[in-house]
């Protein structure tokens, strides 16, 4: 036996790497690092008080003394067509859902191309296709828009980068900062379709499903939300991160704890067997059709109940609430009665084995 | 170490020299080795680990321990709980 | 899903954890030894539910936490390569070694790829014959027989061009060890469920013997590692020292013959480094030597990387000093000592590689080999 004696407890495991020299896959992945490069590198150059807010949109006033939402988004999905949608349906939801987060109606979007040299002709046809329909149903026009094209072996075949503003309603004040104690969060619908999706497609693990991504434009259901109550505090898109990560910016956001109640948060019973076999939590899967709402307790029935009317929220819940706890962190009261912290994703998703 | 899933066969084939199965875990399909359990037949449940089979699952095992717990259970409703010593 | 849903009963977990109420009378340490376990414990809030006088403690039962940093860093040393094409299990991707992780690496023009089986990387070898495959063979009993097959399979193909780099632990050597330390708290163990299914539970008895201590073969549901707790319990309650099977759906006394067979035929044992903790001896598996054709460490010619864990490194703050509790160290380096709930970074995304620390190690004089 050894001359030394191990006395352990537990191993300790060496916490991983900051990379703050260069770029790495974790920071484009809506977690914590995607977080900090934000919050050092872009933001102090970018400084002002829009921005600084943390939403997906930026608020503006016009000299007219209108309210704009402005966002902007990058799509870089491989493989370019998955079941359920493709890049260019991901870039005009995306951007229409983005612009509507903050309770406005979405008028235009731009769309600038980075094709990669060697681009089928009728794959672009069918992406710009795709674009069109999903801009039809949204409502909205494409006004500008750009091309570049790369050498070959860049661009994944295709980038595409949106711009879209929208007039916000009257009467609405929504944002992340906005949550309060007795705020019912209600959630559209399944988790995890979309990320779940694009990762079967990809077929780098080898499984194979009939999932389909979720990918929707989401305004006609938030107007018919806030139809129902403009005293809507919060909406957001659960993208890349997923709902863990969004819960926990707009806890952050608001400086509120919210508590989730595990048994209401509906998914997939396929994408939860994908979960399982990879070792993933459907919380933290990126999704590209599904809203939350934080609405005052008194509101949340009738915007549940608008939501079930309407398209994409068929299958809305309510799924926990603002507490009046004072910690800034999101907690979730599990199915066997305990309550565990659910945090933020923290860099890249990876399968594990452990 | 033990990311092991449950996993039901619904195909059995060779490839490689190895013996394959396609598994079902619920809607989600993947190929797994079936080399360490070759009696594994279709039908049956295995625990999948990395792309391998590691163990047949016991229907009638897992249904006496589910019966077991459940007596367990339900001694409880009827003592009551905390009816710690 | 069938052998998944049964077990997350709300209802029959609840019983069960009242009958180890019931079952109680005084304190008992009970430890896990297996990363999913730790997992699930803290994921399902199981520690929480149990009564005061259960207190659980997780061992050293991550492989990717407990790889040495030599290992990493002959990993880092070979993904770096232009020739080579370096495969790895995901939850390696985010382990540091030396300054730098595969990430890193990925981020320099490495050719990282992340594998849900080993038998990706041997077709991956098969479709890239100008290339060298690699493949990070790293795992406990449960992934040896996966592992040893990609090395059966790619001689079965006639491979010149794949090899493995193996740093594989193994249960009862940990356990040995945990149980010789003079401030051994641990009085009954739940072993590893996946572990036993593999290689059985006859290695246990003598352990028992030795140390007086039950063993539970326990699986990874939440109303399986209650009912491995129960059992724990009802045995101290009796002072009865023995194994028990708690996972008897999947796992048998003698384990899974072909895999034990091939694991003899391809490793050997040797002694194995764990990181935070120092040698244990004969703890770990090697290439056997008529396998060095498949031997990364030899075809590489990185045999001679030896490691210095850097000074930031957490682990070496706090090898020396006192017993603390739970820890869980926030990314980027920020550390929040107090987290009520247990582990804030029980997230999803490989919550036992590098992303939390449970309890603390200490070795005699802070000497480590």
């Amino acid at each position: 036996m050894s001359e030394e004696t191990v006395n352990m407890e537990g191993a300790v495991c060496a916490p991983p790497l900051p990379h703050h020299e260069q770029i790495v896959m974790g920071h484009g992945a809506g977690g914590r690092m995607s977080h900090q490069l934000i919050r050092k590198t872009f933001l102090p150059a970018f400084q002002n008080p829009v921005l600084q807010t943390g939403d997906d949109a930026g608020l503006v006033e016009s000299a007219l003394r209108q309210k704009l939402s402005i966002s902007t988004d990058a799509h870089v999905v491989s493989p370019l067509f998955f079941p359920g949608g493709d890049i260019g349906k991901l870039a005009v939801c995306g951007t229409v859902n983005d612009v509507s987060m903050l309770g406005a109606k979405p008028l235009y979007l731009t769309a600038g191309f980075i094709l990669e040299e060697g681009l089928q002709m009728d794959v672009l046809q069918r992406v710009i296709d795709s674009m069109k329909q999903a801009a039809q149903e949204a409502g909205v026009q494409i006004v500008a828009g750009d091309t570049k094209v790369v050498q070959r072996g860049k661009a994944d075949g295709m980038y595409i980068t949106t711009a879209g503003v929208g007039i916000v309603r009257e009467g609405v004040n929504v944002s992340g900062a906005n949550a309060r104690p007795g705020d019912v969060v209600i959630l559209s619908g399944t988790i995890g379709d979309h990320g779940i999706a694009v990762l079967g497609a990809r077929g780098e693990l080898g499984f194979q499903s009939n999932i389909q991504s979720d990918v929707a434009p989401l305004n006609h259901l938030i107007e018919a939300m806030l139809d129902a109550s403009p005293n809507i505090h919060v909406l957001r898109d659960p993208t890349r991160g997923g709902l863990a990560t969004t819960l926990n910016e707009i806890s952050s956001q608001s400086g509120v704890e919210i508590v989730l109640n595990e048994e209401a948060i509906p998914v997939n019973p396929e994408v939860s067997a994908a979960c399982e076999m990879l070792g993933f939590d459907p919380l933290y899967i990126a999704n590209e059709g599904k809203l939350v709402c934080l609405v005052p307790g008194e509101d949340a029935e009738k915007v549940l109940s608008a939501m079930k009317k309407t398209r994409y929220g068929e299958g809305a819940v309510m799924i926990g609430e603002v507490s009046t706890g004072t910690k800034v962190r999101v907690l979730l009261r599990t199915a066997i009665g305990s309550t565990r912290l659910v945090d933020m994703l923290a860099g890249e998703m990876l399968p594990r084995i452990c | 170490m033990c990311l092991g899933v449950p996993g039901k066969i619904v195909d059995v084939y060779e490839k490689g020299g190895l013996k394959m199965a396609k598994v079902d875990f619920g809607g989600i399909f993947r190929e797994a080795c079936l080399d360490y359990v070759p009696e594994a037949q279709v039908g049956e449940y295995c625990v999948i680990h990395v792309g391998f089979a590691i163990s047949i699952l016991s229907e009638s095992e897992a249904m006496e321990t589910l019966d077991l717990l459940r007596q367990i259970g339900s001694i409880e409703e009827e003592l009551g709980p905390g009816t710690a010593a | 899903m069938k052998y998944i849903t049964e077990y997350r009963d709300a209802a029959l977990i609840k019983g069960v954890i009242e009958e180890i109420r019931r079952t109680v009378t005084r304190p008992w340490t009970l430890m896990e030894i297996c990363g999913g376990q730790t997992h699930a414990i803290v994921r399902h809030g199981i520690d929480q539910l149990l009564p005061p006088e259960i207190e659980l403690v997780h061992g050293p039962g991550c492989p990717v936490c407990v790889t040495p940093l030599e290992l990493i860093d002959k990993a880092l040393a070979i993904a770096s390569r232009p020739d080579v094409i370096f495969c790895s299990y995901g939850d390696m991707l985010r382990v540091p070694g030396t300054g730098r992780d595969l990430f890193s690496v990925k981020a320099q023009g490495g050719d990282v790829r992340v594998v849900y089986s080993p038998l990706d990387a041997v077709t991956l070898a098969q479709q890239n014959p100008d290339k060298q495959v690699v493949f990070f063979a790293i795992g406990f009993e449960t992934t040896a027989p996966p592992n040893v097959m990609s090395v059966l399979q790619a001689q079965r193909l006639g491979l010149k061009n794949f090899s493995i780099l193996v740093s594989h632990v193994r249960v009862p050597p940990a356990v040995h060890a945990i149980l010789s330390s003079p401030q051994n708290r641990v009085q009954g163990f739940l072993l590893a469920g996946h572990v036993c299914a593999v290689m059985g539970y006859w290695e246990y008895p003598p352990l028992v013997e030795k140390f007086n201590i039950p063993m539970v073969v326990t699986g990874f549901e939440p109303l399986d590692i209650v009912q491995g707790i129960l059992t724990t319990t009802q045995l101290l309650e009796a002072g009865r020292a023995e194994v028990s099977n708690a996972y008897q759906r999947a796992v048998t006394f003698d384990g899974l013959k072909p895999a034990q067979d091939a694991i003899n035929k391809v490793f050997m044992e040797c002694d194995r480094k764990w990181r935070g903790i120092g040698m244990i001896p004969m703890s770990g598996w090697c290439l056997r030597p008529e396998f060095d054709e498949f031997n990364a460490e030899k075809r590489f010619e990185v045999e001679s990387i030896r490691a210095e864990e850097s000074p930031l490194c957490i682990a070496g703050q706090i090898l020396q000093g006192l017993k603390k509790p739970l820890h869980c160290p926030a990314f980027g380096g920020q550390c929040t000592p107090e987290n009520p709930l247990g582990a804030t970074m029980v997230s999803s995304e490989g919550a036992c590689a590098a992303y939390y620390r449970y309890g603390r190690v200490e070795t005699k004089q802070g000497v480590r080999s």
